[in-house]
């Protein structure tokens, strides 16, 4: 039984279910959706924000304004956004062209200061009334043709056809990138809301190959932004970016590597290696491009080995072969040894929580990163007590993780966030985790020496912190721009300064946009 | 027909506005729409959401759905959902894609009602207009469909009230007799009189207008203090069954444009007069006839398109019935503003000017503004601070220096950004705080 209302019982049935009878790729049946405080992660108007200088204009009714422009005034941001509003006369009258063409330009002639670009965000009304994009951007990109004009979509009523309008909005960010030559020694990693951690395997990999690295949340002008376009690799590991990096690579030349958030030894052992073959073929394609271009070739390329060091290549030995094959020795000897020292690490540092955190029950959500059953496998693989998982669906790459779990820990038990009884889960559990001043003050972090600590529930990500009610939580989002073994080591940093030190859920799960840096408190 | 806000926020929604109204009614509320509008109605326009139970949410309508007119799915998900939750009763509540696609709301509240038992209502919410519309809505649906005629007993209470400030001369409200020909048509014994307190109800209650910062408590408390009691408040604090008992009032006490519909539908079917206006400060505050002759001039003004009636108009006539020149603008919501400026005057001397900007755009504001040479001040949301900019663009005589913006947070304009700043304008003295 879940609560009462009234004098009606509300049981639990068809909000959860047994890890061991769940269906796959859904495990709930649909129905009406309720919608939880938990708000960290990002919308499309901060997303949209990343593009530096960028104003980002919005075309629709006011029920849907309202959530944007309180988002943009939440990010102080207003002086980068406006609105053109949809009223019940634009649709009798069919003018929402017109109205869009007129609205835009009005605003964009009021601005004191001239954007280098605007992104002018249409809602699901001008596709269900067939409005013509070519008449309405094409007259806005004659009338402004200094000013660089995208079209980016609010449609949620669209989420079901095709790409989720979270996908689109990941592709339109980079639509605004220009053609330019490729430099073979630069790369970018697209479709995060969050920056790369510079300590994850990912960004490490392409440091020591000596890469130029651009991402998007790093860079502070449009001319900056627009330098990512030379990239020769585009890589992603947020499943909502992988639409985008295909688009990306097609229309500017360079090539497109997704490669799945995960915690399985083997799979980022796996996107490791298509990491760094990646950059030995990019570079090799590029040393064999400059011969068939030039017959002199008198500069030295610098490559690396797997240890980041510089390897000198002088133009006697400059060839392609070569290269592959000096590189190819220096895997061998170095690759198996590297991997098997990060485990290494990994396993330290899953003996190190599981020491502090013991059979405390966790549970985790889908907003914490984009593959929950992966992190909820390795956990329970290592001994962790993860008791639930908050989720409404699972996503194709989920599919091994989700047989292994089925088989193995038929118990678990999967929650869902938007069926309506979820409503009633929060303030249901508000008795059971919610912490005392006095046993947050009592809490040292070592296991047995407060046996209350024992009952309390450990949350991994805000939804699951939300629903248990806890203030014992990792405040992470969409994978924190946490790859690789690093993910995982840092994960588990963070269970054990969560199991310490106490947060104020409350506050902290209510703000919009998690790391967007301007965010106010709700 | 540019409906542009370069620089400003926009007010709540039609459809937000119902499910604020009936939030702590027990009913399942279910906005029919794609995603979206129950995060930003829970996020930016309920600040009960996180610590109060309530039953709102989104049917998850998808392009196929709307396309095919499939109705079918929403009235099996809200049956499914009434099964298990009981609620006391159901509203839905129209969105943008509904509206165009001719979504009828009352049908299909209809066939739920018939399915399930439980009463439930249609709102033809489009999401295209300001909250006040769907939270009148709302209200005036109460009044129509839950409020009980009052029985024997009640009507006499009311009558003996009646025949007792007839005799002691000392009727404090208006109109409070307004029924008692009817009353003495139902053999309502007036020969025994025995004194009761007048008893009221206070319409148009929402955080939407009054936050969640005691305001609401405060006018109950201030109309209790006056000796009355209050039967129902719409919608804070008070219970459905509390409201059904609201024909046994003697007076309504309307706070906000959202409570007008309802009062009205309450004087059509059980003669119960309403009073306009909000106890600024602890002061009595009647503006009902402020709002009846200007405010809803303005008011029709989308209806009828005419121009007469534009806001412009509108100021120009309250500017030739005072004395001097206008000197403290407020924006808001209508009753709210013309309480504030009513009470700004008597305390100030100075003119006031209280400007309703829930169905206006930018540009009706900043020509508003710009039109007000001798400003002084503006009583508004502090999201309201650049339209003085740009105002001062159309109009070099408005001096952006000389014009002081006091901040008067406003939860349907801004949402929670402000809210710990939001004032309690029954109990604090905004005199001090605003002039």
């Amino acid at each position: 039984m879940l609560r009462k209302i009234g004098e009606h019982e509300i049981t639990e049935n068809g909000a959860v279910v047994r890890m061991g009878d769940a269906s796959f790729p859904v495990p709930f049946s649909g129905g009406l959706e309720y919608s939880s405080p938990a708000r960290g992660t990002w919308n499309i108007v901060h997303t949209g924000m990343l593009i530096p200088e960028v104003h980002e204009i919005f075309v629709c009714a006011a029920s849907c304004l309202r959530g944007v422009v309180l988002t943009a005034a939440e990010m102080n941001a207003l002086d980068r956004f406006s609105t053109v509003e949809v009223k019940e006369n634009n649709l009798l009258d069919g003018n929402l062209e017109e109205l869009l063409i007129d609205g835009v330009s009005d605003i964009i002639n009021k601005l004191e200061k001239r954007p280098p670009a605007v992104l002018v965000y249409t809602s699901c009304v001008h596709h269900f009334t067939g409005c013509d994009w070519g008449v309405m951007f094409g007259t806005l990109r004659e009338r402004f043709p200094d000013i660089d004009i995208v079209d980016c979509y609010m449609n949620p009523t669209l989420r079901k056809s095709g790409l989720t309008p979270d996908q689109i909005m990941r592709r339109q960010l980079y639509a605004l990138l220009k053609p330019r030559k490729i430099n073979s020694n630069a790369v970018a990693i697209i479709g995060n809301d969050l920056p790369t951690k510079e300590n994850s395997d990912l960004y490490k990999i392409l440091k020591s190959s000596g890469l130029k690295i651009h991402e998007i949340t790093s860079c502070k002008t449009y001319a900056e932004y627009q330098e990512m376009a030379e990239s020769a690799l585009y890589f992603t590991y947020y499943p909502a970016a992988k639409a985008g990096g295909d688009t990306l690579a097609k229309r500017l030349g360079g090539k497109h590597i997704y490669l799945p958030y995960s915690w399985d030894y083997d799979e980022i052992i796996h996107s490791l290696e298509h990491v760094k073959n990646e950059i030995i073929k990019n570079r090799t394609n590029d040393v064999l491009c400059n011969r068939l271009n030039s017959n002199n070739i008198s500069e030295n390329t610098i490559t690396d080995n797997e240890n980041g060091e510089k390897i000198n290549n002088k133009e006697d030995n400059n060839s392609a072969d070569k290269i592959k094959e000096n590189t190819e020795k220096t895997k061998e000897t170095t690759t198996a040894e590297l991997y098997k020292n990060e485990i290494a690490l990994c396993e330290k540092a899953f003996e190190k929580a599981l020491a502090m955190i013991g059979d405390t029950p966790i549970a985790i959500d889908y907003t914490f990163c984009p593959r929950p059953i992966s992190v909820a496998k390795m956990l329970l693989t290592h001994g962790f007590n993860v008791k639930r998982i908050y989720l409404d669906s699972f996503t194709g790459e989920e599919k091994a993780d989700y047989e292994f779990l089925k088989d193995y820990y038929p118990d678990l038990e999967l929650y869902a966030t938007v069926n309506v009884k979820s409503r009633f889960m929060a303030s249901c559990n508000s008795s059971m985790s919610r912490d005392s001043d006095d046993q947050i003050q009592n809490n040292t972090g070592e296991l047995g020496e407060n046996k209350d600590f024992r009952s309390k529930w450990l949350a991994i990500g805000q939804k699951a912190a939300y629903f248990l009610n806890t203030n014992y939580f990792v405040n992470i989002v969409e994978g924190g721009g946490m790859f690789g073994f690093e993910a995982i080591i840092d994960t588990l940093e963070l269970m054990r300064d969560a199991f310490v030190n106490i947060k104020d859920m409350r506050s902290l799960v209510q703000i919009k946009g998690l790391g967007c840096g301007n965010c106010c408190n709700g | 027909m540019k409906q542009t806000s370069g620089f400003i926020s926009t007010y709540s929604a039609d459809a937000f506005g119902v499910c604020s109204a009936l939030y702590e009614l027990g009913g399942m509320i279910v906005m029919h729409d794609a995603s979206g509008c129950n995060s930003t109605y829970t996020t930016h326009d309920e600040p009960r959401w996180y610590d109060m139970d309530s039953m709102v949410y989104i049917s998850g309508l998808t392009e196929v759905e709307a396309i095919m007119g499939d109705d079918s799915k929403l009235i099996n998900d809200v049956v499914t959902a009434a099964e298990e939750l009981n609620p006391k009763f159901i509203a839905i509540v129209g969105t943008t894609i509904p509206a165009m696609t001719g979504f009828d709301a009352d049908a299909a509240a209809k066939v739920i009602e018939e399915r399930t038992g439980i009463p439930a209502f249609g709102f033809s919410t489009t999401g295209m207009k300001s909250y006040v519309h769907g939270a009148s809505l709302a209200f005036e649906m109460l009044a129509d469909r839950f409020v009980k005629e009052p029985d024997n007993k009640s009507l006499q209470e009311k009558v003996n009230f009646d025949v007792y400030a007839e005799n002691q001369n000392k009727k404090t409200c208006t109109n409070t007799g307004a029924n008692s020909d009817e009353n003495t048509n139902r053999n309502i014994d007036r020969s025994t009189v025995s004194v009761t307190k007048q008893k009221i109800n206070i319409l148009g209650l929402t955080p939407l207008d009054f936050s969640v910062n005691g305001s609401d408590r405060s006018i109950k408390e201030y109309y209790e203090s006056k000796g009355y009691e209050i039967l129902s408040s719409w919608a804070m604090g008070s219970t459905l069954e509390d409201i059904k008992k609201a024909a046994e009032a003697d007076l309504n006490i309307v706070v906000s444009e959202t409570g007008i519909k309802a009062a009205k539908k309450l004087k059509e079917k059980y003669g119960i007069p309403y009073k306009i206006g909000i106890p600024v400060g602890g002061i009595d505050i009647d503006v009902t006839e402020e709002y009846e002759t200007k405010g809803e001039k303005n008011n029709n003004k989308n209806n009828n398109n005419d121009e007469k009636f534009s806001p412009n108009n509108l100021l120009e006539e309250q500017r030739n019935n005072t004395e001097q020149t206008t000197k403290i603008l407020i924006l808001g919501e209508r009753v709210n503003v013309l309480s504030l400026a009513k009470y700004l005057h008597e305390k100030t001397g100075k003119t006031c000017l209280g400007y309703a900007t829930t169905d206006s755009d930018e540009d009706e504001i900043i020509k508003v503004i710009s039109s007000l040479d001798e400003l002084q001040m503006i009583i508004a949301d502090p999201l309201f601070k650049p339209v003085i900019k740009l105002a001062a663009k159309q109009n070099g005589k408005v001096n952006t220096e000389k014009i002081k913006f006091v901040d008067y947070p406003h939860e349907a304009f801004s949402g929670r950004i402000y809210r710990k700043d939001i004032p309690n304008i029954v109990e604090d003295v905004p005199f001090k705080r605003f002039v």
